[in-house]
């Protein structure tokens, strides 16, 4: 068998691959985190629990309604999106002239809540979801084997992920909402109506974590919990990575996923707290993020 | 001030007599909690720093303390000491980090740091893992009173809670308790007047773990246990819920959150989930409704500060 550094090859490719899917969520939840935070000045702390609503949701929607993964893709984000928007217009909106951290704390109670009815309902163990029948199997690379779905969930998060860069960088509707991040009063005379800007964001960020939640589903089991901790490491990457830039929000996401992977190749007990170190070495290092400016 | 005495001496009859009325280990648990929730409170009410990881000292503070006493033979006094110092490290080392960004990453920054040190526990072997550190002698304090005894248990725990207690209350009202609310009130303006701002956080940040640590410490030789619960972030979460509830800021506050919370969850115990599904609410309505706090509310009625 080949190897590289004194590891077997399938094994630091396997990793590697583990690393690029947890890496496409990682970037795909702080990436919405950072659309959120830019424009509500919010640190969503649902996050986690809104990415465990889309596997639930598409859960539910192939056991109760036999509806398959394909329509589960589009209709996830769109229902915990919309109960998004519902969140945002009841509750947050009343936050906007308070501290920051009462939106963190609201949003804290808000996912212990969503969180502890599902834990009521389903138990702490996870629930298994298919693999669609056109994505099953995989192809052997020769130096590896590379399963279709881990395959396509990379492809799509990456896709994803540009295609919101796109939007926010280089179209007219990214330039309203940067500008309403930079000062929303002076983009409201202008005629835009900022509030539902504000609605709309929160649920495009939302239905990102659904989106997320209901790919993860084929790959880790849904459960309630799912997102709880993950939430937290996408925390420490929105730290590391600083909110200032969308693309650096996708590229640290990325990054620390196959750092995190390569660690447990080589030093297995290290791979839970990696990324907790890394951004405790940024944080000496570059205080504001690799990406962001310093407010 | 003359307001501030009068609770204080409510508050002290109440705890000494309690024992006489409610089940001891009860009320030890509330004074432990509340202390816990008085030095988070000294965080975020008068340095306007909201930590989201102080379960970590908590914890630490309880497995040093049950680590010493029961592989070290250590007395409790030493073994509580032992691991109050802990936390004392664990809280400059983790601030010097953490001081380094404000407002919302800085909790962001303290929930990453907390979950790394949970993640070192679940792996470390003289944690004992999911079981923790079980039966910790409670022995005898500076040689000669039994602990066992759960009277003298209760009034020694009585003791700590105070001198925690009486400790902040001493630092509210010092010249460096009014620096810091002058920091949280407007910091630009206090930079302006010539403060280093950022040393006098990062005194608040040391001090304020120093005694969840000695909050911990307490607990563990009290309950005889140290456990992975106590470092995991949903007690980071508990302690800002018992203060947000019982009144930011305020001196009385978080001892008042901390009896609600744990009595809510003494009779809620046995429906598992459901706990944190109030938790959740109360959260929501505190933030949405109730910013103030019970003890914040009966001040702002009597327009006097508690």
């Amino acid at each position: 068998m080949t190897e590289i550094f004194g590891v077997p090859t399938q094994a630091l490719f396997g990793q590697l691959l583990i690393g690029l899917i947890n890496g496409s969520f990682y970037a795909l939840l702080s990436l919405g985190l950072a659309v959120i935070f830019g424009l509500l000045n919010i640190i969503n702390f649902t996050h986690g629990a809104q990415y465990m609503l889309g596997a639930f949701c598409a859960y539910l929607l192939l056991n109760k309604l036999g509806v398959g993964y394909w329509w589960s893709l589009a209709a996830a984000p769109l229902i915990v999106g919309a109960l998004g928007m519902l969140i945002e217009r009841l509750m947050l909106k009343h936050l906007y002239k308070l501290d920051h951290l009462y939106g963190l704390l609201l949003t804290f109670g808000l996912a212990l809540i969503i969180q502890g009815v599902f834990r009521n309902e389903y138990g702490s163990s996870g629930q298994p979801y298919p693999i669609p029948q056109e994505l099953s199997g995989g192809h052997n690379l020769g130096f590896m084997f590379l399963p279709n779905y881990r395959a396509w969930v990379i492809a799509v998060s990456l896709v994803v992920c540009l295609a919101t860069w796109f939007v926010i960088e280089r179209t007219k509707l990214g330039s309203y909402l940067r500008a309403a991040t930079e000062n929303p009063a002076l983009v409201q005379a202008f005629g835009i109506n900022v509030p539902r800007m504000i609605t709309l964001t929160y649920g495009f960020g939302v239905a990102l974590a659904a989106f997320g939640g209901v790919m993860a589903a084929p790959i880790y089991q849904v459960s309630p919990q799912m997102g709880a901790d993950l939430i937290i490491v996408v925390f420490a990457v929105v730290v590391i990575g600083g909110m200032g830039s969308i693309m650096g929000s996708i590229l640290t996401g990325f990054g620390l996923g196959v750092i995190e992977g390569l660690t447990k190749v080589f030093y297995p007990e290290a791979s839970n707290t990696v990324i907790f170190i890394i951004m405790a070495i940024v944080l000496l290092i570059k205080p504001a993020g690799l990406f962001g400016t310093q407010k | 001030m003359k307001h501030q005495k009068i609770a204080f001496v409510v508050m002290l009859a109440i705890f000494a007599a309690a024992p006489l009325v409610v089940y001891p280990v009860f009320m030890m648990k509330v004074m432990c909690f509340a202390l816990f929730a008085c030095a988070f409170n000294l965080l975020i009410g008068f340095g306007g720093l909201l930590s989201f990881g102080h379960a970590m000292f908590l914890g630490t503070a309880g497995y040093i303390a049950a680590h010493a006493a029961k592989v070290w033979g250590f007395p409790p006094e030493l073994a509580i000491l032992a691991g109050t110092f802990a936390a004392f490290v664990l809280g400059v080392v983790t601030g010097l980090l953490a001081i380094r960004r404000q407002g919302i990453y800085f909790a962001m920054i303290t929930l990453a740091l907390a979950q790394m040190i949970y993640f070192f526990y679940l792996q470390a072997p003289f944690t004992h893992g999911e079981d923790g550190i079980q039966s910790v002698p409670r022995g005898r304090l500076f040689g000669f009173i039994d602990l066992t005894n759960i009277f003298a248990m209760y009034y020694t725990v009585l003791v700590v809670f105070f001198a925690g207690f009486l400790l902040i209350w001493r630092t509210i009202h010092s010249p460096f308790g009014q620096v810091l609310k002058a920091i949280r009130e407007n910091e630009p303006r206090a930079i302006s007047l010539g403060y280093d701002t950022t040393h006098y956080k990062f005194q608040a940040y040391v001090l304020s773990a120093t005694l969840a640590g000695l909050a911990g410490a307490t607990k563990a030789i009290v309950f005889q246990l140290a456990s992975l619960t106590d470092a995991h972030w949903t007690m980071s979460g508990e302690v800002v819920l018992m203060t947000l509830l019982g009144g930011l800021g305020t001196i009385f506050g978080p001892v008042v959150g901390a009896l609600i919370i744990i009595t809510m969850e003494n009779y809620l115990a046995h429906l598992g989930a459901w706990v944190t599904i109030v938790q959740g609410v109360i959260f929501v309505i505190c933030v949405l409704t109730f910013r103030r706090g019970v003890i914040g509310e009966i001040a702002n009625f009597l327009k006097k500060p508690l």
